[in-house]
């Protein structure tokens, strides 16, 4: 209905965002009724997503017949702003920001690159970039579910990790069973991810390239390479983290630093 | 085992272990202060003092499971910062107030520590060991199938498979019911008769601490206020 009012597509989209800007300020309004305390997170979630996406948009409008190249730069930028959200939910593992970052870059990074040159990934920038995204996000949230599940197994486990060191074994072998959980809880979303393609859902990649008039099947084998390459991400993210972080919650000592909460 | 530990014991120095100038400080709280003490080879010594004297941190300090923040401690004459710290804490063999097992079956959590040094522990020796604290037959058993005494007991027992040349005991039996309680201090007491070896308990139990020990350190708001023989000290 109202593309038959708004000929700009610019202006169609603002048109559009603005009903749905709508429809989330009534869930918000819910919110604030039945006190949920969530009102400054969902406008601040609203208002950075909307500034942020847009103002991408006009990047790309502005960039999108530049050279591949330009590509690195910004997906860099994307794996740093990664790895700074991550770290704000966990402050309490040392050197989560670098551990974030290397696992992205060498999860996200390596994919990215190389479904590229293979030409998995289209190499134009309008391919590279909307996808390279998808896979750093994935990697950002599989990283960040990782390093708060395996915190949380080590603080309210810190007595069976203790006692382990006390009968001198090595830091890995101690925290080897919460390792597994965290990884196998930052792991399971993708795995159900993948199951249900195209049952329970039809990804973001899929459905624009059917709105855009592609051919379904090939649409479908994309869907797959883009989940599938993201599982990959995921995969290696959360291995090169875990590693990273098994060594980083204990002292040259070998001794715990994460704070117990058996006792709290 | 007995005699490996005698052989153990007989060529520890008479000093065996050294506390000197101990400190430790968490969010700038001092826990500990200024902790001087010597003990000896065979010596049965308790740290005793009021709930929240710092005798926890002191014994978690012994095994390095913290760091010290002033002074350090020499075991068999060397600075224990120098040892390896799986290594010092094989030979310092710790039991937690809670036993803290791990899931699975005893016999799984007997053989940890061997298993930790790339050694094995045959089944004989297992029940051996079960054997010394009362437990026979109980190797299959799943440990969240054992009560409080016997999983604290299959605790010592873990620590023992270790062979350590000092016991640390922190509060072991204040997680338990008196039944259990009685039950636990029994094997330590049997424990400690049999194989002679050093002994460091942690306790607030006064009569645990007539019947366990010889020589009694209090601890006060975090420093050593007496040093002396159960009579000396507690009955001052």
């Amino acid at each position: 209905m109202l593309s038959q009012w708004i000929d700009n597509q610019v202006l169609l989209g603002a048109a559009q965002a603005g009903i749905t800007l709508i429809a989330a300020l009534i869930v918000l309004g819910l919110t604030v009724r039945l006190k949920l305390g969530l009102k400054k997170d969902i406008l601040v979630g609203l208002g950075r997503g909307l500034v942020q996406i847009v103002g991408v948009g006009f990047l790309l409008t502005i960039i999108f017949s530049a050279n591949l190249w330009v590509s690195i730069p910004i997906i860099l930028v994307m794996i740093i702003a990664a790895g700074l959200i991550t770290v704000q939910r966990i402050k309490s593992i040392p050197n989560a920001l670098w551990i974030s970052l290397i696992g992205i870059t060498a999860g996200a990074g390596s994919v990215i690159l190389i479904m590229t040159l293979l030409g998995v990934i289209k190499q134009d920038l309008t391919s590279v970039i909307p996808i390279g995204s998808m896979m750093v996000y994935g990697a950002m949230n599989a990283n960040s579910l990782m390093l708060e599940r395996f915190h949380s197994e080590l603080a309210s486990h810190a007595g069976q990790v203790e006692a382990g060191l006390a009968l001198g074994a090595a830091p890995e072998q101690v925290v080897a069973p919460y390792a597994r959980r965290a990884v196998t809880a930052a792991m399971i979303p993708r795995i159900n991810g993948l199951q249900s393609l195209g049952i329970v859902w039809i990804p973001g990649a899929m459905s624009g390239m059917l709105l855009s008039g592609e051919n379904p099947a090939y649409a479908g084998f994309y869907q797959f390479v883009v989940s599938g390459s993201i599982f990959v991400t995921v995969g290696i993210t959360v291995l090169i983290s875990i590693i990273l972080v098994r060594k980083q919650v204990f002292s040259p000592a070998e001794q715990l630093l994460i704070r117990s909460e058996e006792k709290m | 085992m007995s005699s490996e530990w005698a052989s153990k014991n007989s060529s520890q120095p008479s000093k065996y272990i050294s506390v000197e100038n101990l400190g430790y400080q968490i969010d700038g709280k001092n826990l500990l202060s200024d902790i001087n003490f010597e003990i000896s080879s065979g010596e049965r010594v308790a740290i005793f003092g009021p709930s929240g004297a710092g005798k926890s941190t002191l014994i978690r300090l012994l095994n390095r499971l913290d760091e010290p923040t002033t002074g350090t401690v020499y075991l068999d004459g060397q600075d224990y910062r120098q040892i390896p710290p799986r290594e010092l804490r094989r030979r310092l063999g710790m039991v937690m107030q809670q036993p803290n097992l791990f899931p699975g079956s005893v016999a799984e959590n007997i053989r940890f520590g061997p298993t930790a040094q790339g050694k094995t522990l045959d089944d004989n020796k297992i029940e051996e060991l079960l054997s010394g604290v009362d437990l026979d037959g109980f190797c299959d058993r799943d440990v969240s199938k054992l009560s409080g005494g016997e999983a604290q007991r299959v605790n010592l027992a873990r620590t023992l498979a270790n062979q350590p040349e000092v016991l640390l005991l922190d509060e072991p039996t204040s997680s338990l019911d008196r039944a259990a309680r009685e039950e636990v201090e029994r094997t330590i007491l049997w424990v400690l008769q049999s194989q002679e070896v050093t002994c460091i308990l942690v306790s607030h139990d006064r009569e645990q601490v007539e019947r366990l020990t010889d020589r009694v350190l209090m601890l006060e708001e975090g420093r050593l206020k007496e040093d002396g023989t159960v009579q000396e000290v507690l009955d001052a």
